[in-house]
């Protein structure tokens, strides 16, 4: 089932099958839908092997940047002695994105053994779920859940009777987008102000407290599980677009729509059907104008754009976007583009961390030209300013933050300029009328 | 010492949790119930300074906002300085540096709920509690209600907090109602 609407036919339910449905959310529920079958013979497999199935699935990171899985394991050097860590990032924080939500509020346990497996395979013993202080009801779910795997031994001193031990924490976060980038994270976790940390060191080689750690966002890790079932063929072989990307993955959908919620479809799916035919197309009366298609950091296209791409890292990326986190954010025909991006500007201003001066003045300067074209005293020399502004935002900071401030700014200004034109020389003709 | 408004504390907050001249209870004493719970919490981890964010959870569940003396208990029992805790209290959004409303209302307004009117959900929040602006709290004490940036709940616009509790699909004509649950 999907959510909140019964899945569509043309939808792949693997990670959404039980959205919906709260039997789902017990381990005995979980176990009659096939829940911990993978676990038990990952635990007896050699990591190394766990890691080349990964890699051959072609499994990308979903919490964005989409890293291939399998080869960010087998930077973690299992055997040196050290402790390793598994990092789950829950903080899901992007504005569009609400898929990591549905996965620990309906199947927590497939992100329990999807971690139990990842932390077997990368040599850790730990594993922190790191989930965002707002989801008060997802956290409740996740630390039931992990009672209960506790208690039924799936995880612990002695997992699934292995001998191996995984322990499994949730860490609560307490309020900022930042901590969601990886490094930034960790810090959160070892009690720190949530700054993202300069690389390298790579996480991989020195990461929470100083040790080897992986970060894996909550989709990628749901995932694993299905793999070792399934085996990496079968995942492979969910491809409708570039070889490259395979499997299927969760699309949010908000905004102006008239079905909003989570989909899953196979990568490279046809972007046109799925937003006509899957979410229903527009509100009645609208028509679809502007998609920011993977979550608030990338660049913004044109319906027009949108029809023709193909759903995966690939095909948003011929269009100059990116898929990112899979969070679709649709405006339609009634939405102002400079109030929208004007919005968003604020949003990274008051999520910037501030360590780096480049974000911290910018994001707020770019907040302030936006409100003021939005407020009609804007020049067409502001417009000019926010592009050299955006390059001197990007590509220079600690972390990616401030760059996903001017992307979908300036491709919005690009796509979009009468709107912001229109704002400017209305204020023109206005002052002249007075003068 | 006097509570500004903040995006984190209400102006004419009535002071219900303690009041300053009063002499400091602890919140982590030995045998305490928080304390078994942070010692617990701190098993999980390889560094004390570890336990910080849920030891300022806990704070804020036992007495509704994190004091300045709290934070140096914090700090003493972490073994952090007290400047140290506040470094990281300040950081992050949840924590509240002074007392709030008895119901302390967050609202998204990000991008995605913005185009679904959630701006319209936030002024009638603010006139039925009788709050007026936005970080003030109601004369009576009852509410404070604040903006927030994304809350993850996108698609279920608007989505907004009432203390601990995560409320979605918040429409203007349900804000009264929403209001007299929480009275
Ligand atoms: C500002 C910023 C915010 C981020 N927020 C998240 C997030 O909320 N969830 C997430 O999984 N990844 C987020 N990321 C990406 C992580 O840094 C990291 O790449 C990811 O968790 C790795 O997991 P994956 O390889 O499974 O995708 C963010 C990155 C940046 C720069
Ligand atoms: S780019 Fe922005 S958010 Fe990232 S580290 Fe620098 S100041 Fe912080
Ligand atoms: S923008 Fe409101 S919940 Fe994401």
């Amino acid at each position: 089932m999907g959510y909140p609407y019964k899945s569509h036919p043309r939808e792949t339910p693997i990670l959404s099958k039980y959205f919906g449905d709260p039997e789902a959310r017990t381990l005995e529920g979980w176990q009659a839908r096939g829940g911990y079958r993978a676990l038990p013979q990952a635990l007896d497999t050699d990591p190394v092997a766990i890691q080349n199935i990964v890699k051959e699935s072609g499994l990308r990171g979903r919490g964005g940047a989409g890293f291939p899985c399998g080869l960010k394991w087998s930077f973690m050097k299992i055997g040196d002695g050290k402790p390793h860590y598994l990092c789950c990032n829950a903080d899901e924080s992007e504005p569009g994105t609400f898929k990591d939500r549905e996965i620990m509020r309906w199947t927590p346990h497939a992100l329990i053994e999807g971690c139990a497996i990842a932390a077997h395979a990368i040599g850790a013993e730990t594993c922190y779920i790191y989930i965002r202080g707002e989801f008060t009801e997802p956290i409740a779910i996740m630390e039931q859940a992990l009672a209960e795997a506790r208690a039924a031994g799936m995880i612990g001193a002695n997992a699934c009777g292995s001998g191996k031990t995984i322990n499994m924490w949730v860490h609560r976060g307490a309020g900022a987008y930042i901590c969601g980038e990886e490094t930034a994270l960790m810090n959160s976790i070892e009690g720190r102000r949530g700054n993202p940390r300069i690389k390298p060191p790579f996480p991989a080689v020195s990461g929470v407290f100083g040790m080897p750690t992986t970060v894996n966002n909550v989709e990628t890790l749901t995932a694993v599980p299905h793999i070792l079932n399934n085996g990496a063929e079968w995942y492979k072989a969910m491809c409708l677009g570039n070889p490259k990307s395979t499997g299927s993955k969760l699309f949010s959908v908000c905004g102006n729509v008239a079905r909003p919620g989570n989909y899953e479809v196979v990568m490279g799916f046809s972007f046109k059907e799925f937003l006509y035919d899957l979410c229903g197309g527009p509100p009645p009366g609208r028509k679809f104008k502007a998609i920011i298609p993977g979550g608030s950091s990338v660049p913004v296209i044109t319906i027009e754009e949108a029809e023709q791409v193909k759903m995966d890292y690939e095909g948003f990326m011929e269009f100059g976007t990116m898929l990112g986190s899979g969070g679709v954010i649709i405006f339609d025909d009634a939405q102002s583009m400079p109030k929208q991006l004007a919005r968003l500007a604020r949003f990274y201003a008051h999520e910037s961390c501030a360590q780096c001066t480049q974000c911290r003045e910018g994001t707020a300067w770019m907040t302030k030209i936006l409100e003021r074209i939005v407020a009609g005293h804007g020049t067409f020399e502001d417009l000019d300013t926010i592009f050299e502004l955006t390059e001197n935002m990007t590509g220079k900071t600690i972390c990616v933050l401030s760059d996903s401030c001017g992307a979908p700014v300036t491709s919005g200004i690009t796509r979009f300029r009468g709107e912001f034109e229109a704002l400017i020389t209305g204020r023109r003709s206005s002052t002249v009328a007075v003068g | 010492m006097s509570h500004g408004a903040s995006a984190a504390g209400g102006a004419v907050a009535k002071p219900t949790h303690g009041h300053h001249d009063e002499p400091y209870v602890p919140v982590f004493a030995a045998g305490s119930a928080p304390r078994a719970k942070l010692d617990d919490i701190l098993s999980r981890y390889p560094t004390k300074q570890a336990g910080l964010l849920p030891a300022l959870w806990i704070v804020q569940d036992e007495r509704g906002w994190i004091s300045e003396q709290v934070m140096k208990e914090v700090g003493d029992v972490l073994g952090l300085t007290a400047a140290y805790v506040k470094g990281v209290v300040t950081f992050y959004t949840m924590y509240h540096q002074h007392p709030v409303g008895k119901f302390f209302i967050q609202v998204c307004t990000t991008s995605c709920c913005n185009c679904m009117g959630a701006e319209d959900v936030v002024k009638a929040f603010l006139e039925k509690t009788g709050c007026g602006e936005l970080g003030l709290t109601s004369a009576d004490g009852k509410y404070t209600v604040i903006e927030v940036e994304c809350l993850g709940a996108c698609g279920f616009a608007t989505p907004i907090m009432v203390n601990n509790d995560f409320i979605d699909s918040v429409s203007v004509e349900k804000v009264s109602e929403i209001l007299r649950k929480y009275s």
